[in-house]
């Protein structure tokens, strides 16, 4: 039994090595629009690990996570254009105001279930588009947004191609990873768990669940805020569309779709809403279309989600 | 006071489309307990079937005004009425055991085969109907106030079709079948209701009435493009709940409460900011009364 454990744990640990190298590798024969399709990839996956923690550990059902990904972009380009912060610095900063309005945002819904936390927070999204849009406090620029941010400079290299900014998100996409396998199988990640499943029960077990649950907002929404930084670091520009509510929705597809609580899902989800599309042009037009059938069609024949997480499948498969 | 009389006015107008629109939210959440996203894009397509028919007829008649609306209408509400009823049949009747938040991404989905689908048969342009259907002239009431007949036509349409919904529901053997299906699937199964019935009368009706408020908010608006029903669904919905969803007066005075609010809030506050009311109410209302106004439903129950 313990030489089986131990095979198990083997042999994902050699994935992990070959993945690593792959991902390192893939973008050197690939030319620079590839490059940012693999970048945008990196992107997306962060964001979706992010929302995973909400949507998939805690089971809250999160339409608005693009608002938090915008507020990221916004203060690493607001910190950037009047205080000349350098880039870099901007990030931690980010992370903690994205997961300020996090705290601030889902404090109150804490108690709502299902659907209307659904409604509520594609409200606070709108809203929060809504105030970029409308030039609040007369510094976000308006429905243009902000325009002329620096470029990133790390320990004195300034990051100027597509493989640079590969190679950062890349960086912080494993840590990502790290990160949230850690938190997966810690004492919090099983609390998040035990609320999704059942809340009176966990309560009873001596969960603190509205603490879990804000916990579960925090983290996640600041990590979408970091998302946004590195998206800033790249791209000079920000406008008020990074928190356009189909930037949620794809987000939260990458997650449900993918296989709701699934680090793998998230890359698969990432891959069938972010780099197919990019690739196949032709499916951009029809993005939504596709998006609103796979949703549907999933539904239907496979809500667990294409690689979904052994626990969420068996909790699925055992009600029917 | 003439000012506050005339955006009151334009108020009960506007509430009129959301009260109409909410109609369909709160039905079918009646009786299926669920969020049916795809419902502000069976809006919207109203106002595209619409504009196709108004514009082939227009065409065949070589001629325009006000005696071609009606027949162009009850295609609209036909058309969209089917639409309802196939995505019942497609999209929700498979998972009506799952659970209740696979069938809110089902409804999503099918809110963007809907949208995309308009996006690219019709394009991304303003569309525009053509003109000179409903005479321009306004009607000055008292104290210098003056209405439009386009928003008498509108407020006559949605006040008489709301009044024939109420006593639909509240007067005839189907609509109490329609209010027992709400209450419960099973016991209603055993009463010898037709529960898939039932069921397939709301999404006939329901889209019926939102795919008609769709015809006639391109006509009072004159210009729309496919994200019309995203942004009104969405306050619909928000009408809906101020009202107590499920509650089909509710979703009346809803509309009509929150039309009345946004147009002030527009005139007084800031136009630019008036969608974020909306949001803020919604939030508010969810928060602090999440039986909205009249409802005797826990909205927070799973």
């Amino acid at each position: 039994m313990g030489n089986l454990m131990a095979r198990l744990r083997r042999i994902p640990l050699a994935w992990q090595v070959g993945l690593l190298a792959l991902a390192i590798l893939l973008p050197l024969p690939l030319n620079d629009y590839y490059r940012a399709v693999l970048w945008r990839t990196g992107i997306y996956a962060i964001l979706g690990l992010s929302l995973n923690i909400i949507v998939g550990y805690a089971g809250l059902f999160q339409l608005g996570h693009a608002a938090f990904y915008a507020l990221g972009a916004y203060t690493s380009a607001l910190l950037n254009l009047h205080f000349h912060i350098p880039l870099v610095l901007t990030w931690p900063i980010s992370i903690l105001v994205a997961a300020f309005f996090g705290y601030l945002i889902s404090r109150p819904i804490l108690h709502l279930r299902g659907d209307y936390l659904c409604i509520v927070t594609i409200a606070f999204g709108e809203v929060v588009r809504l105030a970029l849009v409308n030039n609040i406090f007369g510094i976000t620029g308006g429905a243009n947004g902000l325009s002329g941010i620096d470029q990133t400079v790390l320990f004195g290299l300034t990051l100027r191609t597509p493989l640079h900014h590969y190679y950062l998100v890349l960086f912080f996409l494993v840590l990502t990873l790290f990160a949230v396998r850690r938190l997966e199988n810690s004492r919090l990640g099983r609390a998040w768990m035990y609320v999704r499943e059942d809340e009176t029960a966990a309560e009873a077990m001596g969960i603190d669940t509205t603490w879990a649950k804000l916990l579960a907002f925090v983290l996640g929404s600041g990590w979408a805020g970091l998302a946004g930084a590195l998206y800033v670091a790249r791209i000079p520009v920000v406008s008020p569309d990074l928190a356009r509510f189909i930037e949620s929705v794809v987000m939260f597809c990458i997650v449900v779709l993918g296989g709701t609580g699934s680090i793998p899902g998230v890359f698969v989800g990432t891959l069938g809403m972010i780099t197919l599309p990019e690739i196949f042009r032709f499916l951009k037009t029809w993005r939504d279309a596709w998006m609103g059938v796979a949703m549907v069609a999933m539904m239907i024949a496979r809500p667990e989600g294409l690689w979904p997480s052994r626990r969420i499948r068996m909790e699925i498969r055992e009600e029917e | 006071m003439q000012q506050l009389l005339q955006q009151f006015i334009n108020g009960i107008t506007i509430g009129s489309f959301y009260a109409l629109v909410a109609l369909g939210y709160t039905m079918v959440y009646g009786v299926l307990k669920l969020i049916n996203f795809a419902h502000g894009d069976l809006f919207m397509w109203g106002a595209y079937i619409g504009l196709t028919g108004l514009s082939a007829l227009v065409a065949l008649l070589a001629q325009g005004g006000p005696a071609i609306i009606a027949p162009v209408a009850v295609i609209v509400m036909v058309t969209i009425a089917l639409f309802g009823v196939l995505i019942e049949r497609v999209a929700y009747r498979p998972l009506r055991s799952a659970g209740r938040l696979a069938p809110v991404i089902s409804a999503l989905g099918a809110a963007f085969i809907l949208e995309s689908l308009a996006r690219n048969i019709y394009g991304a342009s303003w569309k525009t109907y053509p003109p000179g259907l409903v005479p321009a002239g306004k009607v000055a009431l008292v104290g210098g106030v003056r209405i439009s007949i386009m928003q008498v036509l509108v407020l006559v349409v949605s006040f008489l079709l709301m009044a024939l919904l109420y006593l639909f529901v509240y007067r005839t053997r189907i609509g109490t079948a329609m209010r027992a299906v709400s209450l419960d699937h099973e016991v209603s199964r055993l009463m010898g209701i037709d529960v898939d019935g039932i069921i397939a009368t709301v999404f006939l009706i329901g889209p019926g009435l939102g795919g008609l408020a769709g015809m006639i908010v391109a006509l009072y608006y004159g210009s729309f493009d496919f994200t019309l029903g995203w942004v009104f669904g969405l306050k619909a919905f928000i009408s809906a709940i101020l009202g107590g969803i499920g509650n089909i007066p509710g979703a009346m005075l809803g509309g009509m409460i929150l039309g009345i609010i946004e147009t002030l809030g527009a005139g007084y506050v800031s136009p630019q900011w008036k969608d974020v009311i909306a949001y803020v109410i919604l939030i508010l209302i969810l928060i602090f009364r999440p039986t909205g106004l009249l409802g005797e439903r826990v909205a927070e129950k799973l």
